[in-house]
């Protein structure tokens, strides 16, 4: 790790960026190409992160849809998106009726405290979006081994 | 600092005589907690998920290298370790090579194989395919305790480990020992700090987003102290890692580990 | 680009099952410098997608926010035996693949 990058973790660890303080609105610029300009409502959509993460590069994440999953209702795609990393769509999982349950995993990176956003669109076309706000801790020690 | 002289010298004629004090420990058997511990639910939880910890893409590549066939003779790790499992070989591990009389590691070990028997070149120091190697030969240690020796030609390494432990060094003027000895479970920053063991190693960092030896593991403290780092395969810190062995003497082994 | 891929040996047709994939690759974030202060360029994989005897039941638009040695787990019905077929491929035009192979009953 870079000093600065040390000195700037150390000075983010005791206040909150004001980023992650203000309200993140879920029609940015960057939302809205996935939807269009469509409505995004919050709910159906549960994100689950860790309040705090030991580690900024690999961070749990689950994303889950209340969703029957069948041909007639089901999820088309979730989409993941950071309000602090340097690529702000950190992925999109597309998926459809044959998944019988509207659910991912994964493990992410955070370049720092902040909130996650998750948008789903479902086969009906509407968006629904839940979002979760993460404390994200740097290490003690320089490590520049 | 008279009595802490003392009680070195003291140290010194117990070993000399071939017993190693309880009271040397500084943290007793009963007290000694593994990296794991020290970590968050998910990390914990993510070591122990045979299928999801990232270190097992390592170990089960060590596993396909394990039979390939390398060198001029054409032999494969498996060519001579046939039925033999490698179960509770690290766990006794640095330790005195018969042959040379030197004290190796067991990447020492894997490279004293490949030159000595396969005739082929020694794998590079933190190379991917010693990593995997290591990884895999101390993965079928799991859950076996640390059981090194540091009697016979162990016992001067011992005690250049045990020095180079307690050394202060570096620009924070600082030795192992201030930390792990007697800061562990006290907060750094937001880190909880460990009590330094090496039952989890080779082990998968997040800081370092791979798998890394004990070695590099030793680096970053040094790096992290500001102290100079010294090449990879450097007689101090094989001393170094038999001592650790010594402190952590009982430990199940969890390579490969998942640590910050 | 080795891979491991977890799901269940068999599963009754009509099941949910799980299916957990974890991929060795660097996920090189196009953000860090080497020992010399060179850029490294990104690498990452950008496109995974799995395909169930042959249909596509899963893809996923991969960046540099999913961490090094990428893993994913999702869900997908066991409708016939046969093969999980995993693609990616990364920013350099690498590709990798692994299959799995599923018994369905019933």
């Amino acid at each position: 790790m870079k000093r600065r990058d040390f000195l700037a973790g150390l000075a983010g660890s005791f206040a909150l960026p004001r980023a992650a303080l203000a309200q993140v609105d879920p029609l940015d610029p960057i939302v809205r190409a996935v939807t269009g300009g469509a409505p995004v409502r919050k709910g159906k959509v549960t994100l689950v992160l860790p309040q705090l993460a030991d580690n900024g590069n690999s961070v749990p994440i689950r994303i889950t849809v209340d969703s029957p999953m069948t041909e007639a209702d089901h999820v088309r795609s979730i989409h993941l998106y950071s309000e602090r990393n340097p690529v702000p769509n950190m992925a999109n999982f597309y998926l459809g009726p044959r998944a019988g349950k509207a659910e991912i995993n994964s493990r992410v990176r955070l370049a720092g405290s902040q909130r996650v956003t998750a948008v789903a669109k479902l086969s009906d076309g509407s968006f629904w979006y839940d979002a979760a706000p993460i404390v994200v801790t740097l290490s003690a020690c320089l490590d520049e081994s | 600092m008279r009595r802490a002289r003392a009680r070195l010298a003291l140290a010194a004629a117990a070993l000399a005589a071939g017993v190693v004090l309880a009271q040397e420990r500084a943290i007793p058997p009963g007290e000694l907690k593994s990296g794991s511990v020290f970590l968050g639910s998910d990390l914990r939880a993510l070591q122990n998920d045979d299928f999801a910890n990232p270190g097992m893409l390592w170990v089960e590549r060590g596993e396909r290298l394990w039979s390939e066939l390398a060198g001029k003779k054409t032999l494969a790790c498996a060519s001579c370790h046939k039925d033999t499992s490698m179960r509770g070989v690290a766990a006794s591990y640095p330790k005195i090579d018969k042959a040379s009389g030197k004290l190796v590691n067991l990447e020492d070990r894997i490279n004293l194989c490949r030159t000595g028997r396969m005739d082929a070149e020694p794998l590079r120091y933190e190379s991917e395919e010693l990593l995997a190697l290591t990884a895999y030969v101390a993965r079928q240690s799991l859950g076996l305790p640390i059981a090194t020796r540091i009697d016979g030609a162990a016992r001067a390494h011992f005690e250049a480990g045990r020095a180079a432990y307690h050394l202060r060094r570096g620009q924070m003027n600082l030795s192992c020992a201030h930390c792990h000895d007697a800061q562990w479970g006290k907060r750094l920053l937001s880190e909880t700090i460990s009590q330094g063991h090496p039952n989890a190693y080779p082990a998968y960092r997040m800081e370092w987003q791979t798998i890394g030896s004990l070695q590099r593991r030793i680096r970053a403290c040094l790096s992290g102290i500001r102290a100079e780092m010294l090449p990879y395969g450097s007689p101090e810190y094989l001393d170094l890692e038999l001592y650790l062995a010594w402190r952590a003497q009982g430990l199940p082994i969890e390579t490969p580990g998942v640590r910050r | 680009m080795a891979a491991r891929i977890q799901i269940p040996r068999q599963a009754k047709r009509g099941e949910v099952i799980e299916v957990r994939i974890l991929i060795q690759h660097p996920m090189e974030t196009g953000y860090r410098h080497d020992d010399v202060g060179h850029l490294i360029k990104r690498n990452v994989i950008t496109v995974l997608s799995c395909r169930y005897n042959g249909v596509e039941v899963f893809r996923a638009d991969l960046s540099s926010g999913i961490s090094a040695n990428p893993y994913v787990q999702f869900y997908t019905v066991a409708q016939a035996s046969g093969d999980l077929e995993f693609t990616w491929i990364d920013d350099e035009g690498e590709r990798g693949s692994e299959r799995q192979s599923i018994v369905v009953k019933g």
